[in-house]
């Protein structure tokens, strides 16, 4: 059953892959304005491939469940999967109240770098501490990534709203922040080349150190040491010789993990722009010329008024539910929680400004790229970086 | 300070925009914009026409929508500065000395700038308290001239209000019958329909209208819910230690109840589980389990503390994560374990001929005086320290009382030495303090026991936060899955026209248009909004 | 109607002030809060001493009581009971008696402690915390003045002077 339950997320990921493809050659054909005009072959080939795929993965996601005996949403690979899972769903759902291509070309690669880069945790079904063994867990965490998800639909209508409406041809502070977000989604493909590619060569090396309690441990790196870890002693006799040693207080191997990303995507990055001689958000402009500016800043603000009570449900209510059963305590300030919060007042904001500012446009396309860094930043940085309660074993 | 009357004879509240009956442009300045403003529906919003006395300073300060998203930014950020280092509740040290140790001088810093707290502190609160006034005064401001501008709106309305709609357009050419037409595929899309003198207002989901208020109302239940928690006895939270074996009095139950711990058990899951064996060998051990087999007692009878209570027995229970013991409003979560040291068991020996003669059984949580081994032989306790170290003076002595370290002084006396041996003893030393003795008291053994910890809670405020919380859903949705969408047809000079406004969801009211103009000779009218864009564009 | 407006948003803004001044000042106390306060009736308590006599508060009605919570294994109790010891010889006929409880501790430590510095007062051991749950008390040492009618009079925790011990014996002398 696990066996299956892998196969059909890899068969899931090719779909998507091969959808957003198509997506592409969607856009290509000459078209009117985009509103009315019905969907062309290729559009509704990929929309075709990205439902196979979203049921494929469905299957992934049952299979794992029964294999488990519990809802796969409970570690970093899981959680994350079902988070790409969600996006791709909330994009079929967009997709048949606005039917745009477009909105599939700039989602999809969106769902696969997220599917991609959850891959790159462990993959072993866990067991769930006793904490976790309750199904408001998988009604909190499938709900909330759900209500994020429909939110991220908001930022991929915002960055099509930006490529489109920020001119490329002399540099601002507009294009550079566009291309540091487009340079940001290089990067974390940069991460999963890189874990890949080592992974692949089976690299390890191994370190004594000393951590910031003056206690001797051991830590085995799976890519070469950059930054090596505190008073590091190589014990791998053809180890890669770390350039700097970290003070105590600095996780070393996650920091030389990011560092082996920003490398990857710059290398990647740069790559890319000699091949394309111009910005990415430059390249991308053609394939946005059809779309009508307000029809995408609609798309951007519906889906954060869908996203939002999907996300206050999931992530602040059910969430409250389940800490209060699991830790006698609705709410205790642990850092997830609060994240939670920063990103529910977050969107409270932006609607704020939307309604009585009259933010719409760019400013309000740059609001939703601000609020899937946030909850970016919640699903990454918080479970890897802030320990807390919800600390999944991040690698 | 004077009201309004509009040339159609409504009488308007000072500063309003918009003619509430006909939508007529009352404020002149407004008039030269090509399409109108229709937030509160051009209402008189009072916080901007009273500004005299410092009481309406203050409430126009809070009324503010501008400062309300300031205040929800502050409080953003001020989360954001929270979760940068753990908070004092997720630290095991006294803070003082946790985050120097830990982070340095940033966590000096950090402590210093009292940050630690900072979900805790006055000013955080203080953020929190007027998030919570300005939403009140925000909504009181609002819904009050929003709810007369659309309670008074007419069906037939100026023509500067329709041409300025951002869906218009005129029809020269219609028959009676489209009108008909129009009509009932309005009433088929749920539209409530008004007509008079010929002119059709549809009007449908008035109510997602309110959904802003309706959401801000749960908030402001919820946040009273938190202000109800400082009221003494609304909200209990201790914690609970129980000894397995040992009965205690629940905390804060008026000397009500008593918990017995008759067991803690932890299990971890098996090694040779097929399914996670993978996980297993990565992670090492992980917790299946964690459970205290409880008795709840409830005390017969009046009692003074100290005194031995009368127990009625009411239930058993296995507490387990996520299974609290709740009973008459408490709730009793397991929340932690730990183990204690029971009993030390220790044989006299004699040291040359390594001869025992007899076990002394200590019990560490009340030890005997003596323990008389026959023969002659015995024992005495003349000091007892539960969690031993040296003092300042270099005397031994105890930190705690709970017996973490344990050590003794014992007298042994034996036929031999009839004035007896003094021997200190401690884990895994011993001293003789004066010389050498001929008997030792040798390590025999040591029993342990579990302690469950608890938390004992009691929220008589919870049901404020569920209601809170269900209001603030039901608004949250009504406002966002809804929209508010009017259609005015109406004949003007000859003409009709078609105008319509939604509070959001353009696209979604423009396709409803479409199929409600259907099979007639209507057209469809502009988007006058993207028709400006287009032509921009394309220039 | 102008003037009712602005009667309406005094009412409005005094309340909303009043809420948010009672959460602050609830928040600032509530590390503070002391579950038996000056001026509240002691609660009552029946405790067995070392010698088998039962002490109830009530009881001592028409007394003083001085009521110190300790512990062997705190440094500040050891130094301040010999004052006190001192202080029970001179006002113990005036009307002053001293109830000395000991948290949850062994009967050996505790009589060992009290034959060590001489301590003539009654001495109970509080097996269950259910007194120290009833008072409220964190840290050791605390001491309770409770006066004639059974009113608490002071609270103290930490360290006392002999000075002080006899300035709170007078206080509570009836």
């Amino acid at each position: 059953m696990a066996a299956l339950s892998s196969n059909l997320l890899f068969v899931a990921f090719i779909l998507y892959l091969i959808a957003t493809l198509f997506f592409g050659g969607s856009i290509k054909e000459k078209k009117g304005l985009s509103e009315k005009k019905e969907t062309n072959k290729w559009g509704k080939i990929a929309v075709f491939l990205t439902i196979v795929g979203f049921v494929s993965q469905l299957g992934y996601f049952i299979t794992r469940w029964i294999a488990a005996g519990h809802a796969p949403v409970s570690n970093m690979f899981e959680f994350t999967t079902f988070f790409g899972m969600a996006l791709v769903g909330a994009f079929i759902v967009i997709y048949f109240i606005y039917r745009t291509t477009l909105l599939g070309l700039f989602t999809m690669p969106v769902a696969i770098l997220v599917i991609a880069y959850a891959s790159m945790f462990p993959r072993d079904i866990t067991p769930l501490i006793p904490a976790l063994q309750s199904y408001w867990l998988h009604i909190h965490v499938t709900t909330a990534a759900i209500g994020e998800a429909i939110l991220a639909i908001s930022f991929a209508a915002g960055l099509i709203y930006l490529v489109k409406a920020i001119d490329q041809t002399k540099s601002s502070k507009r294009t550079f922040w566009l291309e540091a977000v487009m340079f940001s989604l290089v990067t974390v493909l940069g991460f999963v080349a890189v874990s890949s590619i080592f992974s692949g060569m089976g690299y390890h090396e191994k370190f004594n150190w000393v951590d910031k309690h003056d206690n001797e441990a051991v830590v085995e790196y799976t890519m070469p040491a950059i930054a090596g870890p505190h008073e590091g002693e190589l014990l791998t006799k053809d180890g890669f010789k770390p350039f700097v040693e970290m003070p105590a207080i600095v996780n070393a191997k996650k920091l030389n993990t990011v560092i082996w990303s920003l490398i990857g995507g710059i290398i990647l990055y740069g790559l890319i722009r000699l091949i394309i001689r111009k910005r990415i958000s430059a390249a991308l402009k053609p394939l946005v010329k059809n779309i009508n500016l307000d029809f995408v800043d609609e798309i951007s603000y519906r889906s954060v008024l869908i996203g939002f009570p999907v996300f206050t449900l999931g992530a602040l209510i059910f969430a409250m539910i389940w800490a209060q059963m699991a830790w006698s305590r609705f709410w205790g300030w642990d850092p997830k929680e609060v994240w939670a919060l920063i990103t529910w007042l977050f969107y409270a904001a932006f609607m704020h400004l939307r309604l009585s500012k009259g933010w719409h446009g760019e400013k309000s396309a740059w609001l939703a790229v601000i609020g899937f860094v946030i909850i970016m930043f919640n699903l990454v940085a918080v479970n890897l970086i802030i320990a807390g309660l919800h600390s999944y074993a991040g690698s | 300070m004077n009201d309004v009357k509009c040339e159609c004879g409504h009488v308007n509240p000072h500063g309003t925009v918009l003619c509430e009956a006909c939508g007529k442009v009352l404020d002149e300045t407004d008039n030269r914009k090509e399409l109108l403003d229709m937030r509160y529906e051009g209402s008189a919003r009072r916080s901007q026409t009273y500004n005299k006395t410092i009481i309406d300073k203050i409430w126009n300060f809070f009324s503010s929508v501008k400062v309300g998203v300031w205040l929800i930014i502050i409080t953003l950020i001020a989360s954001i500065l929270g979760t940068i280092l753990p908070q004092e509740m997720y630290i095991n040290l006294p803070p003082d000395v946790y985050y120097e140790q830990e982070y340095g001088w940033f966590g000096k810093l950090y402590y210093q700038l009292g940050f630690h707290d900072l979900y805790g502190s006055w000013w955080y609160l203080l953020l929190i308290a007027m998030i919570g006034i300005s939403l009140v005064i925000c909504s009181l401001d609002r819904v009050v001239p929003l709810y007369k501008a659309l309670k008074a709106q007419r069906v037939t309305r100026h023509e500067g209000f329709l041409k300025r709609q951002r869906v218009f357009g005129a029809n020269s050419e219609a028959e009676q019958t489209d009108l008909e037409t129009v009509k009932k595929h309005l009433q088929a899309k749920r539209y409530h329909v008004r007509e008079e003198n010929g002119d059709i207002l549809a009007e449908k989901n008035r109510f997602s209208r309110w959904g802003p208020y309706v959401n801000h109302i749960g908030l402001i239940i919820f946040l009273f819910g938190g202000m109800l928690r400082f009221i003494p006895g609304f909200y209990v939270n201790e914690d609970l230690w129980v000894r397995e074996g040992e009965t205690a009095l629940v905390p804060e139950t008026n000397e009500q109840y008593y918990i017995k711990n008759n067991q803690f058990i932890l299990e971890h899951y098996d090694k040779n589980n097929k399914t996670f064996e993978k996980a297993l060998n990565r992670a090492g051990e992980v917790v299946k389990n964690y459970q205290s087999n409880v008795v709840l007692y409830q005390r017969e009878g009046e009692k003074i503390p100290g005194e031995k209570p009368k127990l009625k027995k009411l239930e058993e229970y296995k507490i387990r994560v996520n299974q609290p013991l709740s009973f008459n409003g408490y709730s009793v979560f397991q929340s932690s374990f730990k183990t204690e040291f029971k009993a030390m068991t220790f044989a006299l020996t004699n040291k040359s001929t390594n001869q025992a003669f007899g076990e002394v059984k200590v019990d560490l949580t009340n030890p005997q005086e003596k323990y008389d081994l026959g023969n002659g032989y015995s024992v005495e306790l003349l000091n007892y320290f539960p969690d031993f170290e040296f003092d300042d003076n270099g005397e031994p002595s105890t930190k705690s009382r709970v017996p973490n370290n344990p050590a003794f002084i014992f007298r042994m006396n034996t036929p031999d030495k009839p004035k007896g041996e003094t021997s200190f003893v401690a884990i895994r030393q011993t001293i003789e303090p004066f010389g050498n003795n001929t008997y030792k008291l040798a390590f025999k053994g040591i029993e342990t026991k579990n302690v469950s910890g608890f938390i004992v809670r009691k929220d008589s405020s919870l049901w404020v936060f569920i209601i809170g919380g269900i209001i603030f859903m039901i608004g949250v949705i009504q406002g966002a899955y809804w929209n508010h969408r009017r259609i005015w047809v109406q004949r003007k000079n000859g003409q009709v026209w078609i105008a319509a406004h939604t509070n959001k969801n353009w696209y979604g009211l423009k396709r409803e248009l479409e199929a409600i103009l259907a099979g007639t000779k209507l057209t469809m009218p502009d988007d006058q909004l993207q028709r400006d864009k287009e032509v921009k564009e394309v220039v | 109607m102008k003037k009712r407006r602005l009667v309406m948003r005094t009412i409005i803004l005094l309340i909303l002030g009043a809420a948010v001044a009672y959460s602050l000042y609830a928040n600032l106390t509530k590390d503070t809060k002391q579950k038996v306060a000056v001026g509240e009736k002691a609660p009552d308590f029946v405790l067995t001493d070392m010698d088998g006599n039962k002490h109830r508060l009530s009881d001592y009605r028409g007394q003083g009581v001085f009521l110190n919570f300790w512990g062997t294994w705190c440094p500040p109790c050891k130094k301040e009971m010999p004052y006190i010891n001192n202080q029970y010889q001179q006002y113990k006929d005036k009307g002053v008696q001293v109830l000395s409880v000991d948290i949850q501790e062994s009967e050996l430590q505790v009589r060992q402690f009290a034959e060590h510095y001489k301590l003539d007062f009654p001495i109970m051991i509080d097996t269950d915390k259910e007194v120290m749950t009833a008072y409220g008390i964190n840290p050791l040492p605390a001491t309770f003045l409770i006066d004639k009618n059974g009113e608490v009079v002071k609270y103290h925790t930490g360290e006392m002077t002999e000075k002080m011990v006899r300035e709170f014996m007078e206080k509570i002398k009836p």
